[in-house]
């Protein structure tokens, strides 16, 4: 193998823009809940507030980095890719997964929009098939796009024969 | 389908007359038929039974209390008379309002009393037709009944008849299942294998004896906790040990232990195994057949088997012995015990008939779970191996030392003894999980096999392969491995090729189920960025 080994290419297209925005806020909010609590109750109970305060402080740090840094992490790390055979979904960094479903066997597509997600005009797609370890999960992708590709997915696998198993 | 059912219990209409099965419904009520009437005297021993079970201590206790014999039998009596006639009726309703149908286009079943339940099976969508039948149900001749689809997701595609005569549920077995008849006789129908008294030696060797014979120990100390003996039952222990030696005491207490596991697993084989039998019939089924106490039949039509499993578990592949498992879509599995017991097609048996069971299992030639030559892993899988044993290992070595040197020196010894023993298991278990490894093509199949404790071997049609799934750690991606997982609709929905070497493992996926993953992959000559 002089031309070296094979390797995953990594899929064509990334997410929306507009995914970082979202996950940005999803650990914002995430931070937001247990900082308030604690700054509450630090204001009221005034011999434990440097018991309260102080984890606030570092919980409203460690939400605010991981708010600025992990998104736009995860937005370079997740890709996708459709092709006319198959569905191809990369994620993760520690734990790299690549995921590949074939056309022909995939049973049902499903577009999910949480309240978060509506704001931000983005959906997430999520492929199964007959393995209940083979669903592939598409997030952060545009309404449209989202809403043509479950379109053009459907349309494939409903004229595939058969039961997909 | 002309028109949907309208919502009353009483909808019998639309059966076809001209049904192909016109002839085997004689029954009243164009087809509708009701479960066995003698479930009214199943219940009514059943609930007396367990009347007794609580009467029997409930009476002691008030008799004494003080309480006059006659009146605690009358209390009693009135009770049980109360429970088992609730019991009897609350069945008497279920069994007037269950119905059920086989049409040639559905099997269909109507039961509950303020919730009315209707399921309906398309007849096509039936992969199996399962027989169970416990020692009351046996003995009046009658059987429980589970059809079910090959839907992976939730319980609701069952029909549960329970229950009906032998006969009718043979009838309803041979009938669901019976289907075009293609390739009979290719590999002949009739017995693949049968029952051999001289398998129960495996038994006593499975990981199930060791977690009986403590489950003794858990039940010795529960009861004489009920009788109040504990105490004395720790008495007892002192002065076992006092008389013996510590070592010599605990080596009685372990082999006393390690033989009532024996019994036990010993026991719980001859019910589960006894009168086995693996037979195929015309138009593509596997059968199971087995049980002491409780029979059970299972079958599985061939037109959803994936694939074989070849199951080692340490102890009894010690002995050179080996179980079959079938990968099949769709087996009965409310939960995982019945899955477990669903899919077995052979007990612990010697490993050569094992892969004798599994080639006319698949209707081969050579079995592909012994045919097949693996590809071993990288040494780098054994790195993380010999890793991951040490850490296992040295974990509670660790704490022992640390709460040693804070507390007391015994923990000290306590930790060079597990040391001095776990270091050597881990190590072992580690080499040989890697020598374990291994995957590989043979004719229609993927093959792959790993595990120390229970070493599994899958033969995977490469056409029930509906998709991969790709994982690399970062500290695999450092030592150039992969886990490979190929998705099936069958079995536990993926069989996985551990840490198999980057760019072969990849192109054994895509020599496995061509075209699927070849055009996402590059070669490569230098290591690009995990993500660009």
């Amino acid at each position: 193998m002089s031309q070296g080994e094979w390797r995953l290419r990594p899929p064509r297209n990334t997410l929306d823009r507009r995914a970082i925005a979202w996950w940005r806020t999803q650990w914002l909010l995430w931070a937001a809940g247990p900082v308030f609590t604690l700054g509450l109750l630090g204001a009221l109970i005034a011999p434990a507030r440097f018991w309260l305060l102080g984890p606030a402080a570092l919980l409203a740090v460690l939400g605010l980095t991981c708010a600025a840094l992990i998104p736009r992490w995860w937005y370079a790390v997740h890709r996708w890719e459709v092709t006319d055979e198959a569905v191809y979904v990369r994620t993760g960094f520690f734990r790299q997964e690549w995921r590949i479903a074939p056309m022909s066997r995939i049973q049902t597509v499903d577009t999910v929009r949480g309240p978060l997600e509506q704001m931000f005009k983005l959906s997430s797609v999520t492929v199964t098939t007959a393995s209940a370890k083979g669903a592939v999960r598409m997030k952060g992708l545009p309404h449209e796009q989202a809403s043509q590709l479950a379109e053009q997915l459907t349309r494939i696998t409903q004229a595939t024969p058969g039961d997909a198993t | 389908m002309s028109e949907p059912a309208p919502p009353s219990a009483e909808s019998t209409a639309e059966v076809p007359e001209s049904g192909p099965d016109k002839g085997a419904y004689g029954a009243p009520e164009e087809g509708w038929r009701s479960l066995d009437r003698r479930t009214l005297l199943v219940t009514a021993v059943v609930t007396a039974g367990v009347v007794l079970g609580a009467g029997v201590p409930t009476a002691v206790g008030m008799a004494g209390g003080g309480m006059p014999l006659g009146e605690v039998l009358a209390w009693l009596l009135a009770g049980a008379g109360l429970v088992i006639g609730a019991g009897t009726g609350g069945d008497y309703v279920r069994w007037r309002r269950t119905r059920y149908r086989v049409g040639p286009e559905r099997a269909e079943l109507h039961t509950g009393l303020f919730l009315l339940k209707r399921r309906s099976l398309a007849r096509e969508r039936i992969r199996s037709v399962d027989l169970t039948a416990n020692v009351l149900l046996r003995i009046l001749g009658l059987v429980k009944v589970r059809i079910g689809t090959g839907e992976q997701t939730g319980g609701e595609s069952t029909l549960e008849l329970d229950p009906v005569t032998r006969a009718e549920g043979e009838r309803l077995r041979r009938e669901l299942l019976a289907r075009a008849t293609e390739e009979a006789g290719a590999y002949g129908e009739g017995a693949l294998a049968a029952f051999d008294r001289k398998w129960i030696r495996y038994a006593p060797l499975s990981f199930l004896a060791p977690v009986l014979g403590a489950s003794a120990v858990g039940g010795v100390l529960q009861v004489s906790e009920w009788f109040g003996a504990q105490s004395r039952l720790f008495d007892w222990l002192g002065d076992f040990f006092r008389a013996t030696t510590v070592l010599g005491g605990s080596l009685i207490l372990l082999a006393g232990m390690g033989l009532a596991g024996a019994v036990g697993a010993l026991g719980l084989w001859v019910e589960m195994w006894w009168n086995y039998r693996l037979e195929r019939e015309a138009g593509g089924t596997l059968r199971v057949r087995r049980g002491l106490l409780t029979s059970r039949s299972v079958s599985i039509e061939e037109r959803r088997l994936r694939g074989v499993e070849v199951v080692e578990p340490l102890g009894v592949r010690m002995v050179g012995a080996a179980r079959v498992d079938a990968v099949a879509t769709g087996l009965a599995h409310e939960d995982e015990d019945e899955r477990t017991e669903a899919k077995a097609l052979l007990p612990a048996a010697p490993r050569t008939l094992a892969d004798t069971v599994a080639a006319r299992v698949l209707r081969e030639p050579v079995s592909p779970t012994r045919g097949a030559t693996l590809i071993p892993h990288p040494r780098a899988a054994r790195g993380r191996r010999l890793r991951w044993a040490l850490g296992y290992a040295l974990a509670p070595v660790a704490v022992l030392t640390v709460l040693g040197l804070l507390l007391t020196d015994v923990l000290l010894y306590v930790a060079a003894a597990g040391a001095v023993v776990l270091l050597p298991v881990a190590v072992l278990l580690a080499l040989d999980a890697y020598r374990n490894l291994g995957h590989g093509l043979s004719g229609r199949y993927l093959v792959t096999r790993s595990g120390t404790l229970a070493r599994t071997t899958v033969a995977l049609q490469r056409g029930g392969v509906i998709g991969w799934r790709v994982r690399q750690s970062v500290f695999q991606r450092r030592a150039g491995l992969l886990t490979l997982t190929a998705t099936t609709a069958a079995g536990s929905g993926g069989y996985s090729v551990h840490d198999a070497a980057e760019g072969e493992g990849l192109a054994f996926a895509e020599s496995a189920v061509p075209g699927l993953l070849a055009p996402f992959l590059v070669r490569s000559g230098t290591r690009s960025r995990p993500y660009g």
